[in-house]
């Protein structure tokens, strides 16, 4: 007999995916990737053990950013580009949640460019999780700060002419102190990543390749086909050499001449194993010339790229100095009032 | 035809030298450069006449600049303060007394001063560049620039170094301590006790400090120079009696002060704890500085990136379950007016505060104004109603704050606060409120499972329930998008569309149950003319209004609207009968168009924008006008 433990509030102690999934109707097109890693979520999140009463999605505008419709957890769908300073005065009034930010690349690099960077500068414990599609789909397929030179867009009718905005490069420019990368269908890669992130105490910031089936289809398909994905793709782990390829005989290595990555294939031009950089999620210099590579020169790099936690995130600081203020006694206002200069009526 | 308050009216209704047995209130005007300490003169000056029992009333005006060139007529700062043995509710429309610490602040403010009134001048600081630069093609004190003035000389710069000389100080430092040396001075023409400046300067600089002792020597300096120099009669030691107010403990306050401190009783009340987050802008910072401080009291700051950011973090905290807080002044409200949607259509508890000051857009940083009204009443996307309410005095601020608190909760609605930057700068005496005599209202977060959805409303008040995340059993997911009016999830229904802009009009228009009726400050129910005020202007149009009444013996009443939206019920019903409105404010006719759409009727207008704060012979001249009496 199958017993199922139930808790006051009538969920199980043990939660599986469906109960993150909320009741409403998932109204992404068909075929978008936004479902693949909703699904993942659901997953992880009923692995990770983490409670629906505690979890707060907060999103912007855009499509990534109906998002928390979708979870059965607190959820706020707010205004365009805004997510991570609702989230940031969320998390000072109650920092006890579990805060993840969904947006795009929209919301989160253009209009909402500031605000990111202030959540990531301030450290904020927040895991923002960034879906780039490098594309406006929700207002009908407008290039957006990610597509590349030449974008063919209704804005851009003879392509764009914008330099693009490179995500992970942004974040660390940001100070971000947790940066990683995945792809939308790759569930037990963004798993983990998942999990990463909301171990990681202070502001994390994960980009999530996503692909736009209605107005950008297929735009990532060098290095996301399945043709392509082993020689294209580099799942990094700290402490393992960076090895990628069917064989796994490509890696990357530093011309420590030109300070430039290199991809490189053992056996070929006397490489050897011992040549090939072995990754390290603490080397911010290294994290800042992994991100920036791009196809076909080189593999998209994905998986915890940069991990490396300060003493403390800001909530807990600011909280620090309340503590240390309340420690004097509770406030008493009308005794405040009457401090200073007063005087006597009679 | 609205009437156009005259800002550089020099005219001097009452003329003439007064002599000082006539006087129930005198106003002194201390103005310098920049850099002169101006600001701490008249705020000290202030406190020891609060400690001496008049009523008084300030004026801080000073530039947007944080030190202007040296000498320049814009880089003058000036602090005016009117004081009496009765009550004072102005700051007083012309100075009896001007202090002028250098050649430009004379030129700034010399036409303003009361014929016949003293001025006080540093000789020392009139050297013939001084003088040119402050734009007098001669010197002022010998071409009959100041013939209806009484003038009083003294080198108070070469005073002040001298007086510093033995404590080592810096020319620079010894030079500085110019504004005590006048403070010790003026303290004995009206018979103050410096105690209250003595203990600030040892705070300030620690009792061993040379720079401290400077000062300090300055002070007393001033004081002896009027004692032993036996200065002519008209400027011979005057105490004023105190005034007679009600029985308590006093104090002096800014707006700025006591709304910080309204705000955190207003959350003690609500039993909640505040989370205030706001972006720096003048003349709203300090309330920001003020709130910083009192962490002791569950009150979290947040110094936010930008404006939009410190809306969009007081709406995240509110979500929370804390009261969000965000405070500024009209450019930044500009910023926040999509957020301030949000919390609408979310239907979360906010208060905003806009300390008004001149615009549109920069505008007059560091001026009053009360142009901020329909923005705050209209100015959003959508049909967004908010309650607007606003202070009336520094005082006042307390409160106003604790009602914004209230009806935020109360209505789980964002509400603005409109304050002014004459408010929040100027200081008035106090009898200090005791949170303990405010009745309650304490919130209560939502927990009951059983057929809950985020709008379920209270039947009366149409107010949702607050529901925190944390809560187990209440998962929810609220936004901007619209919602359906039985469930709460993302509704496109015409007819739901319909309902839900309707339930949000009448929750917000309901709140003109919960406010008190319309009363009416000075002058009968009904009459020949009402002259109706809100913020900042009620001491000018009180006092013109009583004036007119006791000394011409006009029919007119004041009325003063706190609650600018929802507009009290009876307010129609009473502005019906008086045969003429006249609404006085400072700004183009906002609460005038505001009031005609809706009760349609025929008022007319007192509008000044000049930055300066309304004068009680402006309004009186406006009531004489109107009445056919001028």
């Amino acid at each position: 007999m199958n017993v199922t433990l139930k808790t006051e509030n009538g969920l199980p102690d043990k939660l599986t995916a469906k109960d993150f999934a909320s009741d409403q109707e998932v109204r992404w097109c068909p075929g978008c990737g936004d479902y693949a890693i909703l699904k993942a979520m659901h997953k992880s999140l009923a692995d990770m053990g983490a409670r629906p009463e505690n979890t707060v999605f907060i999103s912007g505008i855009g499509c990534s950013s109906r998002f928390p419709y979708y979870m059965a957890t607190y959820g706020f769908h707010t205004i365009h580009g805004r997510a991570p300073a609702i989230a940031t005065g969320l998390k000072i009034a109650r920092p006890e949640l579990d805060v993840w930010v969904v947006t795009g690349d929209g919301d989160a690099l253009s209009i909402g460019g500031n605000h990111l960077f202030h959540a990531l500068r301030r450290n904020v414990d927040l895991n923002i999780l960034l879906f780039n599609n490098e594309i406006y789909g929700l207002t009908k397929g407008q290039y957006s700060p990610t597509s590349r030179v030449g974008q063919k867009s209704p804005s851009t009718p003879m392509g764009s002419v914008d330099s693009p905005a490179e995500a992970c490069t942004y974040a660390l420019g940001c100070g971000a102190r947790f940066v990683a990368r995945g792809i939308d269908v790759q569930a037990k890669e963004l798993d983990v990543l998942f999990k990463r992130a909301r171990d990681h105490k202070g502001a994390s910031f994960v980009e999530i390749i996503q692909n736009c089936i209605v107005y950008n289809d297929a735009t990532f398909a060098d290095f996301t086909e399945k043709a392509v994905a082993a020689d294209m793709q580099l799942h990094v782990k700290h402490g393992e050499p960076m090895l990628y390829g069917k064989e796994r005989n490509k890696g990357l290595r530093i011309n420590t001449q030109t300070f430039k990555l290199e991809a490189v294939v053992i056996g070929e031009n006397g490489v050897t194993e011992k040549d090939i950089l072995v990754h390290d999620e603490k080397n911010r210099v290294l994290a800042t010339l992994l991100v920036a590579l791009r196809p076909p020169g080189f593999p998209e790099v994905l998986g915890v790229i940069y991990c490396d936690p300060a003493a403390q995130s800001y909530e807990t600081a600011v909280r620090a100095q309340e503590t240390q203020a309340k420690a004097k006694g509770p406030g008493d206002l009308d005794k405040l009032m009457r401090a200073g200069n007063t005087w006597n009526v009679a | 035809m609205n009437l156009q308050a005259d800002a550089s009216r020099n005219g001097a209704p009452s003329g003439g030298p007064v002599s000082k047995s006539d006087l129930d209130s005198i106003v002194v005007r201390f103005a310098g450069d920049s850099g002169d300490g101006v600001q701490l003169l008249g705020s000290q000056f202030s406190q020891e006449t609060a400690l001496a029992g008049n009523s008084l009333a300030t004026f801080p005006d000073f530039p947007a600049e944080i030190r202007a060139p040296t000498g320049t007529t814009y880089g003058v700062s000036a602090f005016q303060i009117n004081f009496g043995s009765r009550i004072v509710k102005t700051a007083g429309d012309q100075p009896d007394v001007l202090v002028a610490l250098n050649p430009a602040a004379l030129m700034v403010n010399y036409k303003g001063l009361r014929k016949g009134g003293l001025v006080i001048l540093d000789s020392g600081a009139f050297k013939e560049k001084d003088i040119k630069r402050a734009g007098f093609a001669v010197d002022p004190r010998h071409d009959g620039t100041l013939k209806e003035f009484r003038v009083m000389e003294i080198d108070i710069s070469a005073q002040a170094l001298e007086v510093a000389k033995p404590f080592g100080v810096s020319q620079k430092e010894a030079l500085r301590t110019k504004n005590l040396w006048t403070l010790g001075l003026v303290s004995w023409m009206y018979d103050r006790e410096m105690n209250s400046t003595m203990e600030y300067v040892a705070r300030k600089f620690g009792a061993e400090d040379p720079v401290g002792m400077a000062n300090a020597a300055a002070l007393k300096a001033g004081h002896a120079y009027g004692e032993t120099h036996e200065l002519s009669g008209d400027v011979a030691p005057v105490s004023m009696p105190s005034v007679k107010v009600e029985p308590g403990q006093y104090r002096l306050v800014s707006g700025a002060e006591s709304l910080a401190w309204g705000l955190a009783a207003g959350a003690q009340l609500a039993d909640l704890e505040m989370v205030l987050a706001s972006y720096p802008i003048t003349p709203s910072s300090p309330i920001l500085h003020i709130l910083a401080k009192l962490k002791q009291f569950g009150i979290t700051t947040f110094q936010a990136e930008d404006e939009i950011a410190a809306c969009c973090a007081a709406i995240g905290a509110s979500y929370g379950g804390k009261l969000g807080v965000t405070a500024s002044s009209g450019p930044g409200l500009a910023l926040k007016i999509e957020a301030i949607g949000l919390a609408i259509s979310t239907e979360l508890p906010l208060v905003i505060v806009d300390t008004q000051r001149g615009g549109p857009s920069t505008g007059l940083p560091t001026k009053t104004e009360q142009s901020d009204l329909f923005i705050a009443v209209w100015g959003r996307n959508g049909d967004a109603p908010i309650p607007v309410i606003a202070s009336r005095s520094p005082g006042d601020c307390f409160e106003v704050a604790i009602e914004a608190v209230r009806l935020a909760t109360k209505y789980m609605t964002p509400v603005i606060l409109l304050s002014d930057g004459y408010i929040a700068n100027a200081a008035e005496p106090w009898k200090i409120p005791s949170v303990k005599d405010h009745a309650p209202f304490l919130v209560k977060f939502h927990t009951e499972t059983e057929g809950f959805h985020p709008f379920k409303r209270d039947p009366k008040t149409l107010a949702r329930v607050w529901a925190k995340p944390g809560t187990p059993g209440l998962m929810h997911r609220i936004g901007g998008i619209e919602k359906d009016y039985n469930s709460g999830n993302i509704s496109y229904d015409p007819a739901n569309h319909q309902k839900m802009t309707d339930t949000r009009t009448a929750k917000i228009d309901n709140i003109a149950d919960d406010i008190p009726e319309q009363t009416v400050e000075v002058g009968a129910p009904k009459g020949k003319l009402a002259v109706v005020g809100w913020g900042s202007t009620f001491g000018p149009i009180n006092r013109a209004v009583h004036n007119m009444r006791e000394k011409e013996g006009l029919d007119v009443s004041h009325i003063h609207i706190r609650h600018v939206w929802p507009l009290p019920r009876n307010l129609g019903a009473l502005l019906k009968s008086y045969e003429k409105v006249l609404v006085a404010e400072m700004n183009n006719g906002q609460m005038l168009t505001l009031l005609k759409s809706q009760y349609l009727i025929d008022a007319k207008g007192l509008l000044k924008v000049s930055g300066q704060p309304l004068k009680i012979e402006e309004v009186s001249s406006a009531i004489r006008s109107q009445l056919g009496a001028a």
